[in-house]
């Protein structure tokens, strides 16, 4: 594996951890299955390609499309906490229509940002080349968000989504108001995804219709695999364990795309994917069942 | 740290150095990576034009050529990481297949060459600031088709049609160019488009049911979903009797009446045909963009009388194809 490839899945690992952590947020502290980031994700990445395209720095645009992600969150919160739709097919029906939304606002199916100024190109330095700039600012963007996640739900508004989420009659006994609590996290959520989509756009060459599919399969993996390589209770090491989750999920489909000498060919891609991925969720398992025996 | 997180660490480290190890080393010899959005018959066929006009000109595979394909198997966010690990690689030219790899592979270098193929509209997409030679990294072969011979040939096959259907996918690029254009040019002969989405491959069907009965004709761009799942659109043609004219010669022997199109090799063998240029020594900065100027009508005239037309034998003798 080259060096220009391993930083290229740094990099794209870095901008799916912050996919990871919008993950993290829906599915296991408030317990509710969100697919509305197969929309959110592409929502971020048109509003922000939009407006760059139309001139507006790139800053603004980030920050705009971020909002974007928040408000499609809130809808999916809304739409199952006042319409008491099931919370899964709310999340459903919003990804549906983010597709129909995300084209109104691109106008058509991808926006180019190849020749326009973006975040990375305004704040790359002269001496470092762009494969080693892009990597590092986005490390900055996900180790601050994942520092604000932290503190933020160490607060009282923070703690009592995190309660919403483990056990909702309790919380509502304590006084704690759930609906607004779920509006609450499925807008950090979904703001985090749309911040994710707004800037791999920005890496990417432009945002495009279709950068949506699997969002969520991505996500979840990066979840379930961060939980297996560092488990932990404490949210401060479980925020850290979704972020390499991610980043180790686009280490095995970089392993997989350079697996060809071992007579894989392209088709094999998700396969390889998939193989390596369950090895690392279950060699721990053989590792600690092995280790137990000989203790016994 | 846990034990599960002490044996992963080393175990992908160890992953990472056997890669290392595996790199191939650089030889003499000529390396083409190829890459394309998704594995799809038209697209397909240009990954095998490229290889074959390579080959005519004496690079095989395998033998004085390094030759490696991915596809991104439909993931935009596995098109950007292709794209980085043939970067990587530095072989000798990148061909991109498809808007979505090609803006993934233009983004991420300006230094290697990069020849796109089968980019409807390449300008817009901003992989070239024009069709000329543009004195950077970056060359290629565009699909884009005259759709003044394409409402010719419709004319052609239902003489007295005034409202052509369309079935396409609203989320691709180079469809929205079609329809838009088509309108106008359709209203300037007095003809109406009727327009049915189809956002996902499974859609194709119901969308062509819904044109029964509102149109005299359905026509087809090379919108990839509609192309993935012509049969179902067939099904529809044969049943309604509605006679179906498609943009791509491979859908004529899947059921479509006629097809004007680029053969999808051909076009595959023009971009070779640039790789070879590159690899020859010319820089991909002094090289023109191209469009595919080979048109192939194929008709089928099994497909006509179950839809209820009659191919005029000016249009049979005209066809480089007759499909039996």
């Amino acid at each position: 594996m080259s060096l220009f490839s391993l930083f290229g899945a740094l990099e794209i690992g870095l901008i799916f951890s912050l996919v990871a952590l919008g993950v993290f947020i829906s599915f296991r502290l408030l317990r509710f299955p969100d697919l509305t980031v197969d929309g959110s994700f592409p929502l971020g990445g048109a509003v922000a390609a939009v407006l760059i395209s139309r001139g507006l720095d790139p800053f603004s645009a980030t920050a705009i499309a971020t909002a974007a992600g928040a408000g499609a969150g809130l809808v999916t919160g809304w739409l199952h906490v006042r319409l008491r739709i099931m919370d899964l097919l709310a999340s459903i029906l919003m990804m549906i229509a983010l597709y129909s939304v995300n084209l109104r606002i691109m106008g058509k199916p991808n926006v180019p940002l190849i020749t326009e100024s973006t975040v990375f190109t305004v704040l790359q330095p002269d001496w470092l080349s762009d494969y080693l700039a892009r990597p590092a600012l986005l490390a900055i963007v996900v180790l601050a968000a994942k520092l604000l996640l932290d503190a933020f739900f160490a607060t009282e508004t923070g703690l009592a989504i995190r309660a919403t989420g483990s056990n909702p009659r309790m919380a509502r006994a304590q006084g704690v108001a759930t609906g607004a609590m779920i509006l609450c996290g499925m807008a950090v959520s979904n703001a985090l995804v749309a911040l994710a989509g707004a800037l791999f756009a920005q890496t990417q060459g432009g945002a495009d219709i279709s950068m949506g599919i699997g969002t969520i399969v991505i996500g979840l993996a990066a979840v379930i695999v961060g939980e297996s390589i560092l488990p932990s209770r404490r949210l401060v090491m479980l925020t850290l364990a979704v972020i390499l989750g991610a980043l180790a999920y686009r280490f095995f489909i970089a392993l997989a795309l350079n697996s060809d000498f071992i007579g894989l060919q392209a088709q094999d891609l998700n396969l390889v994917t998939a193989v390596l991925v369950t090895m690392a969720l279950v060699v721990p398992q053989f590792k600690r069942r092995w280790f137990g025996r000989k203790a016994r | 740290m846990s034990i599960a997180n002490k044996f992963f660490v080393p175990a992908t480290a160890v992953a990472a150095a056997m890669m290392l190890l595996a790199a191939p080393a650089r030889a003499q010899q000529k390396s083409v990576a190829v890459t394309a959005i998704v594995e799809h018959p038209a697209l397909d066929s240009v990954r095998d034009g490229v290889k074959d006009a390579l080959k005519q000109a004496g690079f095989e595979a395998g033998k004085n050529l390094k030759w490696q394909y991915q596809s991104a198997q439909g993931n935009n966010g596995t098109a950007a990481q292709i794209a980085r690990k043939f970067v990587g690689d530095r072989p000798d030219v990148i061909v991109a297949i498809a808007t979505p790899s090609a803006q993934a592979v233009v983004a991420a270098t300006k230094t290697v060459p990069v020849v796109y193929s089968a980019v409807t509209d390449p300008v817009a997409a901003q992989l070239v600031s024009s069709m000329n030679p543009t004195g950077g990294n970056i060359t290629g072969v565009s699909d884009l088709l005259a759709l003044d011979k394409q409402i010719d040939l419709i004319q052609q096959v239902v003489p007295a049609a005034k409202r052509v259907g369309m079935v396409y996918s609203p989320g691709e690029a180079n469809s929205v160019v079609v329809v838009k254009e088509i309108k106008e040019l359709l209203a300037k002969r007095g003809m109406t488009l009727v327009e049915a989405a189809a956002p996902r491959t499974i859609d194709v069907a119901s969308a062509a049911r819904s044109l029964v009965g509102k149109v005299d004709v359905i026509y087809t761009n090379t919108d990839n979903n509609v192309v993935s799942a012509y049969e179902a659109l067939v099904k529809v043609g044969n049943d309604a009797k509605i006679p179906l004219v498609a943009s791509d010669t491979d859908s004529v022997k899947r059921g479509a009446v006629a097809a004007l199109g680029i053969s999808y090799h051909d076009l595959g063998m023009q971009t070779g045909r640039i790789v070879v240029r590159i690899l020859k020594g010319e820089a991909p900065g002094t090289i023109a963009s191209e469009t595919s100027s080979r048109l192939e009508l194929h008709v089928n005239p099994t497909a006509a009388a179950r839809q209820g037309v009659v191919l005029s034998s000016a249009l049979m003798g005209s066809a480089a194809h007759v499909v039996k």
